[in-house]
């Protein structure tokens, strides 16, 4: 059914860089209006809700960003895909600036990455059928026009994402969360993309569809040879789909290892601290670590480490420099970390 | 064994629509001990939602109970007026639901809503009232209590404003707690306070909980005995440990299968194929038949209702003695 897709897939060099995000960061003016800040004398309000975050992924990987709500990992899948522009840094995609997106001769870079919401109720349009959600890209593209050649394309993506081209003619209502779910990859699949961004896309699913879901995940990104950038506040679930996962807190990534290094061997204190507040099935009537403290307010964050309040380690150091997020000789290569206790040797 | 805190039996909830009568609890029968702490677990639609609703009265119309019997220390709470029931709610059962946002009223300030449900189901005075509020608070975790009780409730942050829902559920020390979704709106750092929170003040003051969830590791922390439902019906009931480590129902199996874990790696989650039938078109027999692997001739035909199988009670044939088939 999809020998072209395989064979597309194999024949693609695997390691190969295919993102690079260079210290994006992106900020909401979310002042008062205008005769408020005359009247009042109320300030401009900035909105850090990403600051300087550099990640590359590779062809074939899944990386995840993990973080509490407000920490800015869908503004990061926003950026990625074009629906917000970066207000400092660059995007690049197959080495080129992501920001030409815009223009006549990027249009078939935007076809090689494509986007998975979280609510599948809300990103399916409820008048329109299965076919037509599912062939729109193709139209948008201008990739086929031949309603022959559409139908059967529409057939091959519904049998993809193991759904039958019998329910094209139904539309969204007709469907439980996670065949809506299907729906949207269907379509996101539509263009042959290379990259999808998938922002918490069984965050909406019950645990049981979440199962299929993520299974078909897998099996699309080893048959398609897919790249994923996996967003979702849930750890068990990114230890399971990724290969390297990025921690956030209020904006920034505080940590990025492979999967295996990050939770075996956590570095920086926030993420232990996230890994200490799972609760574990197998931890049946034993105490977890409880956490102190919330997130701070992002219009008002602490100064230096964002995460000082809450850090058993802080010193006077991490109250006033803001640590980068970097490599230590002495955890290894492939582990980066921002935090000045590892720095300085105070944790392990 | 001490005399059960909450009875149910039997309780049926239907919807009477235009296209027919729809029956979201269908016979569900279970009881809490003074101090236990009992989870209710199942996927959107099993049914526990509406559960804890119908113990509390709380039901939506056209939703009622069509049948059964629900019995706090004793005596039938189902039958009674709305005013004896209201009554009944917050003084004898505290509630704490998902959104602490929508719990709260906006208008009035945590220290207005905190002494109006004290005043109205403990016979003090305003400075009694208050007083208490304040310990209510403190007891919560939330710092500076004397300061914040005159806060209104979007100067809380979610996870305060949580503790602020629990406090108000406590405020008359009811004898149970039905927590609907506690956590589910709050972060995982936040998410393990407001547990632990919930597990001592109830454990501190034998509170019986009453914890409807879809998250097994909350469950698996926090209660004593769970109560997994499916489709309006449980299917197996049993201490936590027995339910988790060694469930006697294939759906269980399949749910805790399907869980991605932390301990174990795993290249593929165990997968149920299918998904829960909508109220309209349950199947005859056991509704989980068509996806069951397990499932034989007799499940398609007939319901099993809740057996013995180990530690636990299944509803499944696989469990039943009599049958000829030998247990799982």
């Amino acid at each position: 059914m999809n020998a072209v897709l395989k064979s597309k897939a194999e024949g693609r060099a695997p390691g190969e860089e295919i993102v690079k995000a260079e210290g994006i960061s992106k900020y909401f003016d979310v002042s008062p209006p205008w005769l408020n800040r005359v009247l009042e004398g109320k300030p401009r309000t900035v909105l850090h809700a990403v600051d300087d975050v550099s990640f590359t992924i590779r062809r074939g990987e899944t990386l995840s960003l993990v973080g509490e709500s407000g920490c800015g990992k869908s503004t990061v899948a926003r950026v990625l895909v074009g629906l917000y522009a970066p207000t400092k840094g660059r995007v690049e995609f197959f080495g080129r600036d992501l920001a030409e997106m815009n223009t006549a001769a990027g249009r078939n870079l935007r076809q090689k990455l494509q986007m998975i919401f979280q609510d599948p109720y809300a990103s399916l349009n409820p008048r329109w059928r299965v076919a037509e959600i599912v062939a729109e890209p193709l139209k948008a593209h201008g990739l086929m026009s031949d309603p022959g050649q559409v139908t059967a394309r529409v057939d091959e993506l519904l049998g993809l994402v193991r759904l039958s081209p019998a329910d094209k003619v139904k539309y969204p209502h007709q469907f439980s969360g996670g065949q809506r779910q299907r729906i949207s990859i269907a379509r996101a699949l539509a263009t042959n993309p290379e990259f999808l961004v998938c922002d918490e896309p069984t965050s909406a699913l019950d645990v049981s569809v979440q199962a299929q879901v993520l299974n078909l995940m897998k099996d699309l990104q080893r048959d398609l040879g897919l790249t994923y950038l996996f967003i979702s506040h849930n750890l068990a679930v990114v230890r399971h789909i990724s290969d390297r996962v990025g921690v956030m807190y209020l904006g920034r990534i505080v940590e990025l290892a492979p999967k295996a290094k990050l939770f075996a061997s956590p570095r920086h204190p926030y993420t232990r601290m996230l890994l200490d507040a799972i609760p574990d099935l197998d931890m049946t009537g034993r105490a977890r670590t409880p956490v102190a403290g919330e997130v701070p307010n992002p219009l008002n964050p602490p100064p230096g480490c964002t995460f000082h309040p809450r850090c058993p380690h802080a010193s006077e150091r991490c109250k006033r420099e803001a640590p980068v997020l970097k490599f230590h000789r002495r955890i290894g290569e492939e582990v980066l970390v921002a935090c000045h206790a590892v720095e300085d040797d105070r944790i392990g | 064994m001490t005399a059960p805190l909450l009875e149910v039996r039997n309780l049926r909830v239907e919807f009477p629509t235009r296209r027919g009568t729809l029956l979201a609890v269908d016979d569900v029968s279970f009881s809490i001990a003074p101090g236990e702490v009992l989870g209710v677990v199942g996927e959107s639609g099993a049914g526990k939602s509406l559960t804890g609703a119908a113990v509390i009265g709380l039901l939506e119309p056209p939703g009622r109970i069509a049948r059964g019997e629900v019995k706090l220390a004793g005596l039938r709470i189902d039958n009674l007026p709305p005013d004896e029931m209201r009554k009944v709610r917050g003084r004898e059962i505290g509630a704490i639901f998902q959104d602490p946002l929508t719990s709260l009223n906006p208008l009035y300030t945590v220290g207005q809503q905190l002494t109006e449900t004290i005043t109205t189901h403990l016979h003090v005075s305003q400075q009694q009232a208050r007083a208490r509020a304040v310990e209510l608070l403190a007891a919560t975790g939330i710092p500076a209590p004397e300061r914040r009780i005159d806060h209104y409730p979007h100067q809380f942050s979610g996870g305060m404003r949580q503790r602020v829902v629990i406090a108000l559920a406590l405020a008359a020390d009811p004898k149970l707690v039905i927590a609907d979704e506690p956590t589910t709106a709050l972060d995982v750092s936040i998410q393990a306070q407001i547990i632990q929170l919930l597990k001592r003040l109830c454990r501190e003051k034998q509170t019986a909980v009453m914890l409807i969830t879809h998250d097994m590791g909350v469950i698996a922390e926090t209660a004593d005995r769970v109560a997994v439902m499916y489709a309006g019906r449980i299917a197996e009931i049993g201490p936590v440990a027995d339910v988790i480590h060694r469930p006697r129902h294939p759906y269980t199996g399949g749910l805790m299968g399907s869980i991605p874990s932390m301990e174990h790696e795993a290249e593929r989650l165990a997968q149920i194929e299918g998904g829960m039938p909508r109220l309209t078109e349950i199947p005859p027999g056991c509704a989980f038949h068509p996806r069951c692997e397990k499932a034989f001739d007799r499940c398609s035909r007939e319901r099993p209702e809740l057996m013995p199988a180990g530690a636990s009670q299944a509803a499944c044939w696989l469990h039943d003695a009599s049958g000829g088939k030998a247990a799982a």
